[in-house]
């Protein structure tokens, strides 16, 4: 580690802490459906789409209706996205091609991208049509994100209102998330992206006569324009196989800054909009603190880890100056690596800028704990702050428990309802990442797909169904994920990790909007002071340690002993 | 319920074609107008010849050429068709087995110096353009001997396509393997 690589980092994270306050108060203007310096553009379209699609914009909706909005939007999504891959062939923006997308594969990535997490079982450049990327994958790039920030306005909402059964409108929360916040941002993200490198034409490919006379086909394609929304909406599905480790997809230390802003920028900032929809910024900033603490734990240890390098290599006579080198690029270093490994599974991104299999032990250990956290550091543009929220209210029980209290939240108290659905909410993740991993972990289909021995089989497939679960999308990629078993069973444990958490936190959401505000007493914990985001650190571990330290054990932390023994597998 | 089919359905396909096309061809349009040699892939031109994009890595095995770094994509190395890294775990006995063989294979060809990780790892992409200083530096005899230069005057080279950290801060240290063999040619001439 290095006084400089720390200034990288830091620096990184002061501007994503600047521009908190200024777009979370703007998003709270545009969910409020207040004036905004685009709403002369935005305003008349939004009206448009209104008046096309049959939307009453004040025409408010309970908790099951705004659900069955999500979920039908979702519905919708899905069969648009298999239609486009499975007909790939005879679309428009094929230069290179490619022949429609198998049907396993087509399965895997619509669920992939319509549930945010944008796991990559195809190799972009060798599968997916300009077309596929564009009008397929870029879409629902934008439309999950959507998605998502209005779940977490719906929840917002509901510590607010008192009595009523209404938490807003779907269609006008997310088409408000995409128009107003996505898109501009998306445009100059894009443009920065492209004057620092990356391409963004619809040619597929173009060949190269090498300076030692060889043919070199170097694919390419518009890829710009995905890569920014594929940051700011947390998604991390890459136009190319190895993602953001592409050139293309990352040219130097500077797209690197800004990919790590952009896909931290909106998540964060969304926190800051829940305290002003709430009327509590200290609570925002508590939240926020959390997030930090945690996040920036996260990305010292894997800086740490990585920069001490792998002892069975220094042996064999290697310099341990770089640290470990495999699986990484020269242009991020080993600062910008960590940065970028912690905060894409601190967030539900996925997107790697290394790959996370040559990670050391422990170095790919933080990635993969860290979505097995709930990916709430600060977790995917409003999944994490609805993901936050839930692992609140477990802290204000917790609280309330220790004393002998019926706890609250913002002034809702936290019943046995409440507390029903926040379980039921946590408990699904758990389920469908080790239940999965110790079901591939006997068969011979899951087996199959291992490309490394030892402890470090167990860790990929443990990491898969993390990230399909947690809707991340980063892999430990030794491991073929390409084939009818774990396409079909990561699929599902996507749509778990999706709608087995959203409709519970709806849930609580109805459930606390029909509730009387009650007043601060003195008896009221206070939730936005140092002891309570201690407090909601310790839960946040506490859950995510206990349940998966037995199969971490198993995996990374052994393999990290067998490694400092000079075991090989 | 039914009535949300009409939003579901209506809103799905106008923002497809707003998100999915206008957006991306907008910036298409704006990038080829604003940055279009960015846009274009960074291309390298000899002449009408394309000999690559300054981004993109090449493999090179000549004795009087700078060596890039190990790349794990198939069927050959440097394939910018279908990047891909190695994906081995740091305790895999083919990983082990494969430095191993290039630390040998380094020796052989006359590093004397200890030998810096990234010349024996292989990059995430299977693309990577740069080496580290001392990795170049490790080649700087033997690139000299091949071409029939003095040490001095190739690690002159070397120092000339150094990219250094603007501000001794933001960016990493690193040689560009194909602007500095490309240097090395215009050399000759």
């Amino acid at each position: 580690m290095t006084l400089v690589g720390w200034l990288q980092i830091s620096l990184t994270l002061l501007a994503v802490l600047l521009a908190i306050k200024p777009l979370g108060l703007y998003m709270s203007r545009v969910f409020a459906g207040e004036r905004t310096p685009l709403s002369p553009v935005f305003v008349p379209v939004e009206r448009a789409f209104y008046a096309v699609a049959g939307i009453d914009k004040n025409r408010e909706q309970n908790w099951i209706a705004y659900a069955f909005g999500v979920l039908l939007f979702s519905m919708a999504g899905f069969l648009v996205l298999y239609g486009i891959l499975r007909l790939q062939a005879v679309l428009p923006f094929n230069p290179q091609g490619f022949a429609g997308v198998a049907p396993d594969l087509a399965f895997n990535t619509a669920v992939s991208f319509i549930t945010n997490t944008n796991w990559q079982s195809y190799g972009g450049e060798t599968t997916m049509s300009n077309f596929s990327q564009m009008a397929g994958l870029t879409v629902q790039n934008f439309l999950s994100a959507a998605t998502g920030m209005a779940i977490a306005v719906a929840l917002s909402k509901a510590f607010v209102r008192s009595n009523m059964t209404t938490l807003g409108n779907f269609w006008v929360d997310m088409t408000r998330a995409t128009l107003y916040v996505l898109l501009p941002l998306a445009v100059i993200v894009a443009l920065l992206f492209v004057a620092l490198g990356m391409p963004q034409t619809l040619d597929g490919s173009f060949t190269a006569t090498t300076l030692e006379g060889a043919k070199q086909i170097i694919s390419t394609g518009p890829v710009a324009s995905q890569e920014a929304i594929k940051q700011l909406g947390t998604n991390g599905g890459g136009f190319f196989n190895v993602n953001a480790a592409h050139p293309f997809e990352n040219p130097n230390a500077f797209s690197n800054y800004l990919g790590v802003f952009s896909m931290l920028v909106v998540s964060s900032a969304m926190v800051y909009t829940f305290g002003q929809i709430t009327g509590n910024r200290r609570q925002a900033w508590a939240l926020l603190s959390a997030m930090a603490i945690l996040l920036v734990i996260g990305i010292g240890a894997v800086y740490w880890a990585e920069t001490s390098g792998n002892p069975i290599l220094t042996q064999l006579g290697l310099d341990p100056l770089q640290g470990n080198m495999e699986g990484k690029e020269i242009r991020f270093g080993q600062a910008g690596t960590a940065l970028y490994a912690a905060v894409t599974t601190g967030l539900s991104n996925g997107g790697v800028n290394a790959m996370h299999a040559s990670l050391t032990p422990l170095g790919g250990l933080v990635p993969m704990f860290l979505i097995q956290l709930g990916e709430v550091l600060p977790g995917g543009v409003g999944s994490g702050l609805y993901g936050m929220v839930i692992f609140a209210i477990l802290a204000v029980f917790v609280a309330g428990l220790m004393v002998g209290r019926t706890p609250e939240f913002l002034g809702k108290k936290i019943e046995s309802r409440e507390m029903k659905f926040a379980m039921l909410a946590v408990l699904v993740l758990p389920l469908a990442i080790l239940g999965f991993t110790a079901i591939s972990a006997i068969l011979p289909a899951g087996l199959a797909g291992l490309l490394n021995k030892g402890p470090h089989g167990l860790s990929e497939i443990l990491y898969a169904y993390s990230s399909a679960a947690g809707n991340n999308g980063s892999a430990f990629a030794g491991l073929t994920a390409n084939s009818i078993w774990y396409n079909t069973t990561l699929g599902i444990a996507m749509l778990l990790g999706r709608f087995a958490y959203i409709v519970p936190v709806l849930a609580i959401a109805g459930s606390l909007v029909g509730k009387q505000k009650v007043p601060a007493s003195a008896g009221t914990f206070p939730t936005d002071g140092p002891l309570f985001v201690g407090l909601l650190v310790g839960i946040i571990i506490i859950l995510g340690g206990l349940q998966y330290f037995p199969a971490l054990a198993l995996g990374p932390i052994v393999e990290h002993f067998l490694m400092l023994s000079g075991q090989t597998f | 319920m039914l009535n949300q089919l009409r939003p579901a359905i209506v809103l799905t396909l106008i923002l497809t074609v707003i998100t999915g096309l206008l957006y991306p061809l907008a910036v298409t349009g704006l990038g080829q107008t604003l940055f279009a040699a960015q846009a274009n892939s960074s291309q390298i031109k000899r002449g009408d010849v394309v000999i690559g994009s300054s981004l993109i890595g090449q493999n090179f095995t000549s004795d009087i050429y700078f060596w890039p770094r190990l790349s794990a994509t198939s069927p050959d190395p440097y394939n910018a068709g279908a990047s891909s890294g190695s994906n081995l775990g740091p305790t895999s006995a083919v990983l082990v087995e494969r430095v191993k063989g290039s630390v040998e294979a380094l020796k052989a060809s006359g590093a004397t110096a200890a030998i810096p990780a990234d010349a024996v790892t292989s990059s995430g992409s299977g693309l990577d353009p740069d080496i580290s200083v001392d990795y170049a530096m490790l080649q700087v005899a033997r690139v000299a001997r091949a071409r029939g230069l003095s040490p001095e005057q190739v690690s002159q080279q070397v120092k000339a396509n150094t990219r250094q950290a603007v501000l001794g801060i933001f960016g990493e240290v690193g040689v560009n393997v194909l602007a500095l063999n490309m240097a090395l040619d215009d050399l000759k001439k």
